[in-house]
C-alpha cells in the first residue's frame, strides 16, 4: 500500500462516518418529537454533510482518478464504505439517535482535536473548520442524553436501552490497522488506541451524569471502518440515499 | 400530568453595539437547552453574536386594555419632542 493509498482510505473512513450518520440523522427532518429538537437535528446533519464534501472531495483529489465527492457518495456500494458500524445503525427511537450521535460526537471531537495538527495542512485545515460544528454538537448530544437519562422512568430506560445496544459498537473506534499505522508514521493522524483515554473520561462523565451504566464486557463488533463486513442495515440505507443517481445517472440541479 | 416545556422568550443581539432584540419564543426544559434551541432555530444563518433567553413568565407585561390610560396622554404633547430646535448646517445629521 503506498502513502497514498492509505490516505485515500483514511479520508474514506473519515468521510463515511459523517456521510452515513449525516444521511441518517438527516431523516428526521419533519418529525421529530418537537420542533426545536427537529431543527437542530437538521442542522447537524447539514453540518456533516458538509464535513463530508470536504472529506470526500479530498478522497476523490487523492485517489486521482477524477472521482468527486458526490460520485463517491453515489456511486460506491457497500462493500466499499469505510465508516464505523456505530454509524449505519439504524436511529431507532429519538434516544438511541441521540446515544448514537453522542458516541460518535465525543470519538469525533477527540479525533478532530489531533488531527488539527496533521501534518497534512489539507487534513488539518478540514478538522480546523469541523471542530467547531463538533464542539456544538457534542455539547448539545451530551446535554440531551443527560437530560433523558436522568429523566423520567421511561426515558432513563429507553436511554439504559440504547446505550446496552450501541456500546459493543464503540470498540471499533479504536482498533487501528495498516492504514493507521501509515498515517501515524506520516504524520497525519494519530493511532485509534491513543484516542481511548480522552474519550472513556469525556463518555464516562456524561454518563455518570446521565444515571446510565456504561455495559459490562468488552466484546466489540468490527469489521466496518476496513471495510471487511457491514451491517445489514447500511445496504438498506444505500438504497434510499443513492436510489436518485442510480435511477437518472448524472442528474443535477 | 404537564408535558409541554416551558416557554422561553428569545433575544438576540445582531452584532457588537446594537442592542438585543426580541427575536420569538420556543419551547426548552431549561435555560442551558433554551440557549441552544435558539442557537439552532434563531442564529442558522449568521445572524447572532449573542443570545439571551428568558423564561415567559417572568415577563410582567402592559395590559392591552390600560393603553388608553398609559400611551395617549403623550399623544397631545409635542412639545416633548425636540422639534422647535434650529440645528446649524455644521452639525450635519443628528
Amino acid at each position: 500500500m503506498t502513502g497514498d493509498e492509505a490516505l485515500f482510505q483514511f479520508l474514506l473512513r473519515m468521510g463515511d462516518n459523517t456521510l452515513i450518520l449525516g444521511h441518517s440523522v438527516s431523516e428526521w427532518c419533519g418529525k421529530a418529537p418537537v420542533l426545536e429538537e427537529d431543527i437542530a437535528l437538521a442542522n447537524t446533519a447539514l453540518d456533516l454533510i458538509g464535513q463530508t464534501q470536504f472529506w470526500l472531495g479530498l478522497a476523490g483529489e487523492v485517489e486521482g482518478q477524477g472521482r468527486s465527492a458526490d460520485d463517491l457518495a453515489f456511486l460506491r456500494d457497500a462493500w466499499d464504505f469505510r465508516n464505523l458500524l456505530l454509524v449505519e445503525l439504524p436511529n431507532g427511537d429519538f434516544g438511541q439517535t441521540l446515544m448514537r450521535q453522542f458516541l460518535f460526537d465525543a470519538f469525533q471531537s477527540v479525533l478532530l482535536g489531533r488531527l488539527k495538527t496533521s501534518s497534512d495542512t489539507r487534513v488539518a485545515e478540514i478538522a480546523a473548520k469541523a471542530s467547531k460544528e463538533v464542539a456544538y454538537h457534542v455539547e448539545r448530544s451530551a446535554d440531551t442524553v443527560v437530560g433523558l437519562g436522568d429523566g423520567t422512568e421511561e426515558s432513563h430506560a429507553r436511554m439504559q436501552a440504547a446505550l446496552d445496544y450501541l456500546w459493543p459498537y464503540v470498540g471499533e473506534m479504536f482498533r487501528g490497522d495498516d492504514v493507521d499505522a501509515a498515517m501515524v508514521a506520516a504524520g497525519i493522524a494519530p493511532d485509534p488506541a491513543s484516542l481511548r483515554e480522552e474519550y472513556d473520561a469525556l463518555v464516562g462523565n456524561v454518563l455518570t451524569e446521565a444515571t446510565l451504566d456504561i455495559p459490562k464486557g468488552t466484546f466489540s463488533h468490527k469489521g466496518g471502518r476496513t471495510g471487511y463486513m457491514h451491517t445489514e442495515h447500511l445496504g438498506h440505507l444505500l438504497t434510499s440515499m443513492q436510489w436518485l443517481q442510480r435511477a437518472y445517472p448524472g442528474a443535477s440541479w | 400530568m404537564k408535558n409541554e416545556w416551558p416557554l422561553w422568550e428569545v433575544f438576540i443581539r445582531g452584532q457588537h453595539g446594537l442592542s438585543h432584540r426580541h427575536v420569538g419564543s420556543l419551547h426548552a426544559p431549561d435555560a442551558d437547552m433554551a440557549i441552544k434551541n435558539a442557537r439552532d432555530v434563531y442564529t442558522r444563518r449568521n445572524e447572532g453574536v449573542s443570545i439571551w433567553v428568558v423564561e415567559a413568565r417572568h415577563i410582567a407585561a402592559t395590559a392591552p386594555g390600560d393603553k388608553g390610560p398609559l400611551f395617549e396622554p403623550s399623544e397631545s404633547k409635542v412639545y416633548r419632542h425636540p422639534t422647535f430646535f434650529d440645528i446649524p448646517e455644521d452639525v450635519g445629521h443628528m
